[in-house]
């Protein structure tokens, strides 16, 4: 026979998880609900007018090509974010984990970018990349490269691609380091006594044991370049020229913010709430199945 | 320690005291004006303060014009809305259709008692905020339009005068590259500078229905032969580095005055800007003329902002409003806030005065804008325009642009790809303000 164990009812356990549930609902649920419901309607600027619509503000963005162009251009911008930043935190955290001297001096300087707000890590390569008074086209010109990002979309989108990557690889590099430091030391000495070189024993063992951090920056830099990018693009592109560089969450805010079409921008935001769920549910059930630990 | 505690209470006491004692009315006003004109903004509150005791002008900076115009919108829905707002130009359509949330600033001035001439003000500014029956809707405050800008020095050096015509901009910038120049001319804020001012000043319409102004229904124009036959002349000189594009708003400032173009057209709000990054000799004139268009100029459109009245605060406090808007309009504060800015007086008291005072003597060619606003009688081509989510618009203008000047589409494909992109965000307007 089954025995259970019952105890008597009680308010605690609700009332220990109601501050959480409060927070949930006042800054998640409520907000986004508010955002479903302005979807469905057309609203002048000022609210004196509106008109409840159903689901005309998507069918407008289904019949948009330039809403698909900017879909594509966010998965490209996101895929080149998130493989430049992990990719060149990994090499720097390789490094800096071999480092025996002065570690602490190259771990603080390389995390230091992380503490520089978005907008004005974009002002600095706004300031750099500037085709007339900037540093870099100086330099670029004398290698015979004309460098306007202000005409030319695959210039304007690698430089917020670089920026936004910039900004994050001390964030993977912390992780990364960390992730390699907790690696046994034995695994690598073992390895290394049957001979296998530096290159081997990355490839072969410390990228694999490290891969749960892979998996984990990855959600990470892949919702990192859906959102906080917003500020870069914000201020060294302003999405332009010619919407080369209008990511998802920029389309959101210069309909919503700039050309107050309320409506259209709460569609908009709802199609990415929903796109972010799904990746995220995605990554945690099938890509994390196939991640050793 | 200086500040104890009591010191700080006795503070507050006090000042609870002085606002019991003199039961000032403040009237809050946002603005857009950062920097040196945020300065010069809170000084004319400051004086309006000064003198008189009844009313307390509060001016508070809220970002540049759509970070304003935005923060208005989000407190009227929130009913936190302050008594005036600065709304740039282009915002004037989305304000008028606002009905209950605005408050005209003639009717608000009648309904204060306070006495209102709308014929002091200069036609061209305030034609483009009045109603189709001519009532003023917002009062002028900055003000100004696009001019030709030359760096004197270059031009000399290539042995050519300021162009007068678009021939002599060819023929000007072709000088200024033979002479080692990196480019001839550039210009910013494209599609106010070449689509709508372009249309003013050669007197054909940008839209139906009198560039909006006659009500709704408007269909864009712009996609026109005289529009499209000058972008694409402009997109060939580029191809000899004759014409350069640098991008949106004012960002291609820096190729003017860094000597990189002999030639900008942009806002005659720039010259306090360009007076102190400018290390040559530089001066400005009137836009140049299509001869193939029109035998003579009509008159070029205004950019800038005005102050519009919100709705829902009380008689008393627009009283004290009122008197301030008068204030503001007076020569005196027109006219130093005209010489300090760049901004075109906005009255014809202070256009006199500020020639009285010897401005334009001193100053040779800061008078251009103002005489290009009111080179002619505005007609319903030149009097501004007003289209529905314009800001919009524009964005959709600069975007094809961006497309011709980069050699991806011709003129005649961007252009109508623009009208129709840009009457689809006007249908979109009208239902939301049926």
């Amino acid at each position: 026979m089954l025995k259970r164990v019952h105890f008597p009812a009680s308010a605690l356990p609700y009332l220990l998880v109601a501050p959480q549930i409060l927070i949930t609902v006042i800054f998640f649920i409520w907000p986004a609900s508010q955002a479903v419901y302005q979807s469905f309607l057309i609203e002048d600027a000022f609210g004196l007018s509106s008109e409840f619509v159903w689901f005309e503000n998507y069918q407008v963005l289904w019949d948009d090509d330039q809403y698909f162009d900017t879909f594509w251009r966010t998965i490209v911008f996101s895929v080149c974010v998130a493989v430049l930043s992990m990719g060149a935190a990994l090499i720097l955290a390789a490094f800096a984990d071999r480092v025996v001297r002065g570690a602490t001096a190259y771990r603080t300087l390389l995390i230091w970018p992380y503490a520089v707000a978005p907008v004005l890590a974009g002002a600095l390569w706004v300031f750099m990349f500037n085709p007339t008074l900037g540093i870099f086209p100086y330099m670029l010109d004398m290698v015979g490269i004309d460098w306007n990002h202000y005409l030319n979309g695959t210039q304007a989108m690698m430089l917020v691609i670089i920026a936004a990557a910039w900004k994050q690889i001390a964030y993977n590099f912390l992780f990364y380091l960390a992730a390699m430091q907790s690696i046994p030391r034995s695994v690598i000495e073992a390895a290394a006594i049957d001979g296998a070189g530096p290159m081997r024993r990355f490839k072969d063992f410390i990228f694999p044991l490290i891969s749960p951090t892979t998996f984990f920056l990855l959600v990470i830099n892949a919702v990192y370049a859906f959102f906080d990018t917003f500020g870069i693009i914000h201020a060294v592109t302003q999405g332009g020229p010619a919407n080369s560089t209008t990511i998802l969450v920029y389309k959101v805010f210069n309909d919503g913010f700039i050309g107050l079409d309320l409506g259209g921008s709460a569609a908009q935001s709802v199609i990415l709430m929903f796109l972010v769920i799904t990746m995220t549910v995605v990554q945690f059930r099938y890509v994390e199945r196939k991640v050793e630990y | 320690m200086a500040f104890t505690k009591s010191t700080v209470a006795s503070a507050a006491l006090l000042s609870m005291f002085a606002g019991a004692a003199f039961a000032e009315t403040e009237v809050q006003w946002w603005h857009a004006m950062g920097g040196a004109n945020g300065e010069r903004v809170d000084k004319i509150a400051a004086d309006f303060n000064a003198s008189q005791s009844e009313y307390k002008v509060v001016p508070t900076y809220k970002g540049n014009y759509t970070e304003t115009m935005t923060a208005a919108v989000a407190a009227f829905r929130a009913k936190e809305h302050p008594h005036l707002v600065q709304v740039f130009e282009v915002g004037t359509a989305t304000m008028m259709a606002a009905k209950g949330a605005i408050y005209p600033v003639e009717q608000m001035m009648k309904d204060a008692g306070e006495p209102f001439d709308k014929s002091d003000f200069l036609p061209a500014v305030i034609s483009y905020y009045q109603t189709p029956e001519g009532e003023l809707l917002s009062m002028p405050f900055n003000s100004s339009t696009p001019v030709m800008w030359y760096n004197a020095d270059a031009l000399k050096a290539a042995g050519v005068e300021a162009p007068k015509t678009w021939d002599d901009v060819k023929t000007v910038s072709q000088a200024l590259v033979d002479n080692g120049m990196d480019c001839g001319v550039s210009f910013g804020w494209q599609s106010w500078v070449m689509i709508e001012n372009f249309s003013s000043w050669h007197n054909i319409e940008m839209g139906t229905e009198e560039n909006g102004f006659a009500g709704f229904n408007t269909e864009f124009t712009f996609n026109n032969d005289q529009v499209v036959e000058r972008l694409d002349d402009i997109a060939a000189m580029s191809k000899d580095n004759l014409f350069k594009y640098g991008g949106r708003r004012g960002d291609s400032l820096p190729m003017f005055t860094n000597g990189e173009c002999g030639m900008w057209m942009n806002s005659s709000a720039y010259y306090g800007s360009i007076k102190s990054q400018a290390g040559f000799e530089f001066g400005q004139t009137m836009l140049p003329l299509d001869t193939k268009v029109a035998s003579a100029p009509q008159n070029s459109i205004i950019g800038g902002a005005t102050l519009w009245a919100l709705a829902g605060h009380d008689s008393e406090e627009y009283k004290g409003l009122a008197q301030f808007m008068t204030y503001l309009s007076s020569a005196e504060v027109q006219a130093w806030w005209h010489q300090e800015t760049g901004y075109v007086p906005i009255t014809t008291a202070a256009y006199e005065l500020s020639k009285e005072q010897g401005f334009y003597d001193s100053n040779p060619g800061t008078d251009t804008a103002i005489k290009q606003l009111s080179l002619n009688v505005p007609t319903p081509n030149s009097r501004g325009i007003r289209f529905g989510n314009f800001v919009q618009v524009r964005d959709v203008i600069n975007e094809e642009l961006e497309g011709l000047w980069a050699g991806d589409q011709s003129a005649q494909d961007a252009m109508d790809k623009a009208v129709e992109r840009g009457n689809t965000l006007l249908r979109k307007f009208e239902r939301s303000a049926n």
